[in-house]
């Protein structure tokens, strides 16, 4: 191993590798909620949704696709003020955390959005007819009923978000990408590159693997 | 008792508005099960959503015992809801519950403690035979049994009425009877009124008790079923009835089978709501010295007794033809003799 990758600080590697599960967990329970968030308040204010509200609709996903417009690693440069204000610091993985959830919040958002929609609209039906609240509308029916999307739909935003933190190691917030960048490729060291490399795909198909599992798990149709 | 008094849906279209619902005013009884049938597009689908407000009359009212519907603010409305079951063509079921979960669902809206749900889910269960199917999820059943659970789930608060939204349409023939006979048999265990929307007159034949036809929005006809069979006024409510009593008869005597008859005479039996058991044939036969054939014939049943027609061939003395005859017309079948040459 040393003789295939001379320069890789094996300990060095081992903590970049919890830094980037670090940043990959925190990141998607953060997207996770606001993402649930935004996907209801886009689902349910839609037109001729349970809260139909053209004003709150515009907004919201107006916001959504600004911020999915914007490169990822442009919007780290442009949260760093508020990450400074946030955390006093723009470095090391939890000054990344702020920028990967605004990068993939509104990502994960739409993939809600899009969930709920495929809920059956003859149970939401069904349920207002048996004098159900919107609140057990929501959920009792809406989110159970499209938690197998929700999940597959997470794994696809982990698995951006791994990418993202990435590009975050690009400007010192730690993890894989920063050990790959400022280690292996700015000496020259290219089989620290590649070491990371192949971590990073492992990550990948570790939560793809897991992700997949749970979504059959949870899909009763 | 559900009064229906000058409903309207006006649908605002961008073009022009659509009027879905025209001044509809109903009496339903108590215990009764009420038909309302139309082809597609004729606004029946929209008329039932207006009983529970699934959609917003435009005008005219709704009362259910005495309870104004349409005047009630949204809370008081989800709870006079939970009186109100309701039972759908493409079932609704939520996939991500079992048997079980579904119809324990109505019963959490209504916030009863779990012991008790367990044990109204169980009766439910039983009563539309579902036993052994209580955790098997909906993708595990068949279409007859998806719309059992959705009869439980919809029965599972009491309600005083049963609203069922084409709950037969996506079934094949023989799940729609039993089906049907579930419902005659929730009828009359509990009392339920039920008013139920359809484009099968096969299903109003079988379980209804009244029935208004409509069309365009508005109720064009309505009576009794067997009322409405026997004399039906509109065009639409003629080609309701001969989806399931045929073609009307013409002139029979033309008939080959009536033409080959040499000798004895063809007798044309009308029921309307003769009651079955009164086995009428084989009393005739036994009392007079006639033999009966029984050349043709099309009778259905009805909640309200038997309804069609019966062709017979009748050999015999011919004075002892006319006494059969004139006990037959002391029944309350109508007996019509058809000439033949």
């Amino acid at each position: 191993m040393t003789k295939l990758f001379p320069n890789v600080n094996w300990f060095a590697l081992l903590e970049a590798t919890g830094e980037t599960f670090y940043m990959t967990l925190f990141a998607l329970l953060g997207t996770l909620i606001i993402g649930i968030v935004l996907g209801l308040l886009l689902y349910l204010t839609t037109p001729g949704g349970l809260w139909e509200n053209r004003l709150i609709n515009f907004i919201i996903a107006a916001l959504v696709n600004v911020f999915r417009a914007i490169p990822f690693i442009i919007l780290i440069l442009l949260l760093i003020p508020f990450t400074n204000i946030l955390l006093g610091t723009f470095r090391g993985p939890n000054a990344a955390l702020p920028a990967l959830i605004v990068g993939s919040a509104p990502f994960y958002g739409r993939l809600v959005e899009i969930a709920l929609r495929e809920v059956d609209k003859g149970v939401i039906e069904a349920a207002k007819a048996m004098g159900a609240k919107t609140s057990t509308i929501i959920f009792k029916v809406l989110l159970r009923e499209s938690i197998p999307a929700l999940v597959s739909g997470l794994t696809v935003t982990a698995i951006a978000i791994i990418g993202y933190t990435a590009v975050a190691g690009a400007i010192g917030a730690g993890g894989l990408g920063d050990y790959a960048y400022f280690h292996g490729f700015t000496r020259r060291d290219f089989d620290i590159v590649f070491a990371c490399t192949v971590l990073i795909v492992l990550i990948v198909f570790i939560f793809q693997f897991i992700g997949d599992r749970i979504t059959n798990k949870l899909d009763k149709r | 008792m559900i009064e229906i008094d000058k409903l309207s849906k006006v649908f605002k279209g961008s073009s022009h508005d659509v009027q879905a619902v025209d001044q509809i005013s109903l009496q339903i009884k108590k215990g009764e099960i009420f038909g309302v049938i139309g082809y597609s597009g004729a606004g029946k689908s929209t008329f039932i959503r207006l009983i529970n407000r699934l959609e917003e009359p435009t005008a005219g009212t709704v009362s259910i015992d005495g309870q104004n519907i349409t005047t009630l603010d949204k809370k008081a409305l989800r709870l006079s809801r939970q009186e109100i079951g309701m039972i759908f063509q493409h079932f609704n079921l939520l996939w991500s519950r079992t048997v079980r979960e579904n119809i324990a669902f109505p019963l959490e809206i209504a916030g009863l403690a779990k012991n008790e749900r367990n044990e109204r889910v169980n009766q439910l269960i039983s009563l539309v035979g579902l036993s052994g199917k209580e955790d098997a999820y909906p993708s595990q059943l068949s279409g007859g049994q998806k719309q059992r659970v959705g009869i439980a789930r919809a029965l599972a608060n009491n309600p005083k009425v049963l609203l069922c939204d084409e709950a037969t349409s996506a079934l094949d023939p023989e799940t729609t009877d039993s089906i049907l006979s579930l419902l005659i048999d929730i009828n009359e265990k509990l009392g339920l009124t039920i008013i139920l929307i359809t484009h099968e007159m096969h299903v109003i034949q079988k379980i209804c008790h009244n029935v208004a036809v409509m069309e365009n929005g508005k109720i064009v006809e309505q009576g009794s079923v067997l009322d409405v069979f026997s004399h039906p006024q509109q065009p639409v409510t003629k080609k309701f009835v001969e989806q399931v009593m045929g073609k009307p008869d013409q002139d029979v005597s033309d008939e080959p089978f009536v033409q080959g008859i040499e000798s004895g005479r063809v007798l044309k039996l009308q029921f309307v709501g003769e009651t079955t058991n009164q086995a009428l044939i084989s009393r005739v036969a036994k009392q007079y010295e006639v033999e009966l054939n029984i050349i043709q014939g099309n009778i259905k049943q009805t909640q309200a007794g038997a309804y069609g027609a019966l062709y017979l061939h009748i050999t015999g003395e011919d004075q002892v033809i006319d006494q059969a005859i004139s006990f037959i017309r002391s029944t309350s079948v109508e007996v019509e003799v058809i000439d033949h040459d």
